[in-house]
This record gives structure tokens, C-alpha cells and sequence, in this order.
């Protein structure tokens, strides 16, 4: 029978929900490394079973823990991230040149056919991998290295590298975002990279149109189309249909267009969600409420999904990687938020409820469909 | 043997209850001791001191015999108690965070 599992990570230890093919009920299991801040866990697409998680605290820096078995055990693997030659320099937040400095693991990202093989985006911005199911981790240094890692500054967050999206239908093509670099792709496996962020406009940024600078907080991509991308930035929702090429704004009606996560739905590529946020100041929903918002047309037109979610009080917030969707008949969609709560749909966000509650504030949630 | 006490965090990461005793060789100083104490615990590597720099970690701090001995250089031979046995070298973690 099928099933999803719906891996959590906070602020203070990771947990995994767990529901038949119907998603009425849900069994919480957890807290997994209990007191530690887990960034993001993730599971490998070729082998459900296999997990990998990001793991740390401010005391005692970075572990990678892998499951074999979905969740139920774990294992330290290696957790030395170490920059390939001499780190060299990229912009502190007053523009003086700042030492690359490894602090955590945002974002791990299992091969789409290898579960031995997983990237890491890491924080000060670079990209790792592994071929060794996690036993060691390599730089792919041409991402700092291709020639704007100098002019790289953090966002507010860090100079965290938070996403990375694989072309199913060319492995050796990757997306990536920086917050505050942009988005960059690679059509080599990870040797070289450029820059793709034209179109895109940034006013916190002396030049407005710069190559880098810009704050993008998440990018999302249907399997089916993935030269289509669609961007959540710090201030508006943007589309390419080029492979980053060239982005346009496609915020819409939106009551605003700031905020962090963006997805598309599992069977219809220009089914899009994003959770608008009031302000780069004010990071909770608009007028208090809770609102998921969907567009059917990749963008511009968009729809309040308001069922089940909190309409008054609500101040909240939901971090670039704590929404994910799954791909059962009737799409699942799942987000956490800041106060604990983890959302579930299973009628492609007509209707939510809370799946669990209470829980610290949520950092990531990815949902895995089981066969 | 030398004793050591780990924070609970490294406690269940390493999966062990209350003091380690562990085999220092030659001089028992900060480095030997973490040294060993890694070498006995791999998973423990990066968690109290830099994977490269070997520097203590900002908010890790060692104490014993009720001396705080985090800006000790690490080639400082550590208290005779603490290298017979007698008394345990504490890894602490700051109080810092919530």
C-alpha cells in the first residue's frame, strides 16, 4: 500500500511522520537527535530508506548522520567540509573582503539514481559532494571559483548555498541559489558554472540588474519540464522558461511577493505554491493569516488556499525548505512553520490540516512517497 | 588512564555513559588527550576542536581541578591529577544559546 513519509528537521532535533496513501492520520516519531538543530534531512530518490541528515549546534559545528533504513536508525558519517585549495575571500555585510568559512550543512540533496551520491550546499557558499554514501565530502570548487565568489555577500541568514535542484533528464545539470549570490547552473556535473540571474531586479543592490547580488530564497522545478524554473526572491516570484537563462516577474495579484519556499505540484507543471510573507522586515503571514498561495497558470494569477489554516493571530513564519509536495494520485502538499506546526494537504491544497503540532520551530520539511 | 567528561551532546554522539578513561602516550597535555580521545571516538572529530585547524571550538571550554584551562596552549602538560587518573578533564560546553 503506499504511503508518504514526511521528514522534519528543527530547530531541536528532526522527526518523522509517517501516514497511509489516505493522509487522515499520522504517526510522529521523534525527536531524533534531540537538542541539536537540524537543517535539513533528505531522502535518497533512488532508495527511500536511505536518509541523510544535516546535523548541528553552535557548540560543536556540523554532523552528517545517514539512515538505512527510512528513519528508524542512524549513523554518523563524516562530517569534515574542508574548502579544495586556498579559501580565498568573498564580501562581508559592509563589503570589506571575508575569509570562506565553513559553519553548517543548509541543504543535501541526494542523486537522483545513486543514493551513495549526495550534494551538500554549505554555509559559507559552496558545493560539496559525496560518492561514498557520506563516508567523505569533496568541493566542487569551480562554483567559487568561476569568478564572482569575491563579490559574494550574505543575506541576513548567511551566505548559504540553500538550494540545489538536478535536470532528471541531464544529471549532469544543476541548479543552485545563494542567498545573497543568486542562482547558478552547471552543465558539467559541477566543473564549471555561470551565473543566471538576468532578469532579475534587486533594489537593496547598488546595481540593480547586477550578474550577482541578488537574494534568491528558493527556486523550484517540475521533473517533467526542468528548463521551466520558478524562483521565490526575497522581493518577487520569478519564472524562466530557458534554464535561467532569463527570468520575468510573475508575482501577479499576490498580496505580497515577498517570502522564502516555492513548489510546484507533483502532476501539473504549472501548479505553483508560495506562502507570502508581509515584509523583509516583518517575517509573518499579512493580516495574520495563514495563507498558501496558488497559481494554476505558472505564475501572475494566483488564489488564496485558506481551508484549515489559521485566519487570525498568525505570526508565523515558513523557511525556504520547509515546504514539499508528494506525488500520490491526488498531490500531497506539507510545510512547517516557525511556531511548530507542520501543515498537511492531500487534495492538492483545497483543504489542511495540521499534521503535527507543537514541535520546535520547523527548519525543513521534505515528504517522500512510498511505494 | 585518563578521564574525561564529555557534554551530553557528545555524550550520545559518541554513544557512551558518564567519564571515558582513555590511553594518553607520552605527556599528557590538551592535545594529547583530545588526540586520543578522537582517535578512540572518530565521530567526536570536529565536534570540540577545528577538523583542520585543530582550535578549540568558540563555545567549548576545558576545566579541571577547578582551573579553567581553555587558554592553556595545548602543549601545556595537564594537571598531575588529571594525567594519573585522579581527577577527570572536563569538555564543557559554554552556556550560550537557548
Amino acid at each position: 500500500m503506499s504511503g508518504v513519509r514526511v521528514l522534519v528537521g528543527t530547530r531541536k532535533g528532526a522527526f518523522v511522520l509517517t501516514a497511509d496513501g489516505k493522509r487522515d492520520r499520522w504517526d510522529v516519531s521523534g525527536p531524533h537527535f534531540g537538542g541539536w538543530e537540524i537543517y535539513h534531512l533528505k531522502g535518497s530518490p533512488a532508495d527511500p530508506n536511505r536518509v541523510y541528515v544535516s546535523q548541528g549546534t553552535g557548540w560543536h559545528g556540523q554532523i552528517i548522520q545517514r539512515s538505512n533504513d527510512g528513519g528508524r536508525t542512524f549513523e554518523p558519517v563524516d562530517n569534515k567540509f574542508v574548502y579544495e585549495g586556498t579559501a580565498g575571500t568573498h564580501q562581508w555585510y559592509d563589503g570589506t573582503p571575508h575569509p570562506w568559512e565553513f559553519k553548517r550543512v543548509w541543504h543535501l540533496e541526494p542523486s537522483l539514481s545513486d543514493p551513495d551520491t549526495v550534494y551538500a550546499g554549505v554555509e559559507d557558499a559552496a558545493m560539496f559532494r559525496t560518492t561514498d554514501g557520506g563516508k567523505s565530502w569533496h568541493e566542487l570548487p569551480g562554483l567559487r571559483n568561476h569568478g564572482t565568489g569575491s563579490k559574494w555577500q550574505p543575506g541576513a541568514g548567511g551566505l548559504c548555498l540553500h538550494t540545489i535542484l538536478i535536470d532528471p533528464s541531464s544529471p549532469q545539470r544543476i541548479f543552485i541559489a545563494i542567498s545573497a549570490a543568486g542562482a547558478f547552473r552547471t552543465d558539467d556535473g559541477g566543473a564549471t558554472w555561470k551565473p543566471i540571474n538576468r532578469g532579475l531586479r534587486s533594489e537593496y543592490i547598488p546595481d540593480k540588474t547586477a550578474e550577482v547580488g541578488h537574494c534568491v530564497h528558493r527556486i523550484a522545478m517540475h521533473r517533467s519540464r526542468p528548463n521551466t524554473l520558478f524562483m521565490q526572491k526575497h522581493w518577487d516570484v520569478m519564472r524562466s522558461d530557458d534554464g535561467g537563462e532569463s527570468w520575468r516577474e510573475v508575482s501577479g495579484n499576490l498580496p505580497t511577493d515577498f517570502g522564502f519556499p516555492i513548489d510546484v505540484h507533483a502532476h501539473e507543471p504549472e501548479t505553483i505554491y508560495v506562502v507570502p510573507i508581509k515584509s523583509d522586515s516583518e517575517h509573518y503571514p499579512p493580516e495574520g493569516k495563514l495563507r498558501v498561495y496558488r497559481s494554476r497558470t505558472g505564475g501572475d494569477e494566483w488564489e488564496p488556499l485558506t481551508k484549515g489554516l489559521p485566519q487570525q493571530d498568525c505570526y508565523v513564519n515558513v523557511l525556504r525548505d520547509a515546504m514539499s509536495v508528494d506525488a500520490l494520485d491526488t498531490c500531497g502538499i506539507y510545510f512547517g512553520t516557525t511556531g511548530g506546526q507542520v501543515y498537511g494537504s492531500a487534495d492538492g491544497g483545497d483543504s489542511w490540516k495540521p499534521i503535527a503540532e507543537h514541535l520546535p520551530a520547523v527548519l525543513s520539511v521534505e515528504a517522500q512517497t512510498l511505494a | 588512564m585518563v578521564r574525561v567528561e564529555l557534554p551530553a551532546h557528545l555524550r550520545t554522539l559518541a554513544r557512551v555513559d558518564g567519564e571515558v578513561a582513555i590511553d594518553v602516550r607520552g605527556a599528557v597535555t590538551q592535545r594529547a588527550v583530545l588526540d586520543a580521545l578522537e582517535a578512540a571516538y572518530p565521530v567526536l572529530r570536529g565536534t570540540i576542536r577545528d577538523h583542520v585547524t585543530k582550535r578549540r571550538r568558540p563555545f567549548m571550554r576545558f576545566y579541571a581541578c577547578a582551573e579553567d584551562l581553555s587558554h592553556e596552549p595545548p602543549d601545556a602538560a595537564l594537571p598531575p591529577d588529571v594525567a594519573s587518573g585522579r581527577e577527570p578533564f572536563l569538555v564543557i560546553g559554554a552556556l550560550a544559546g537557548g
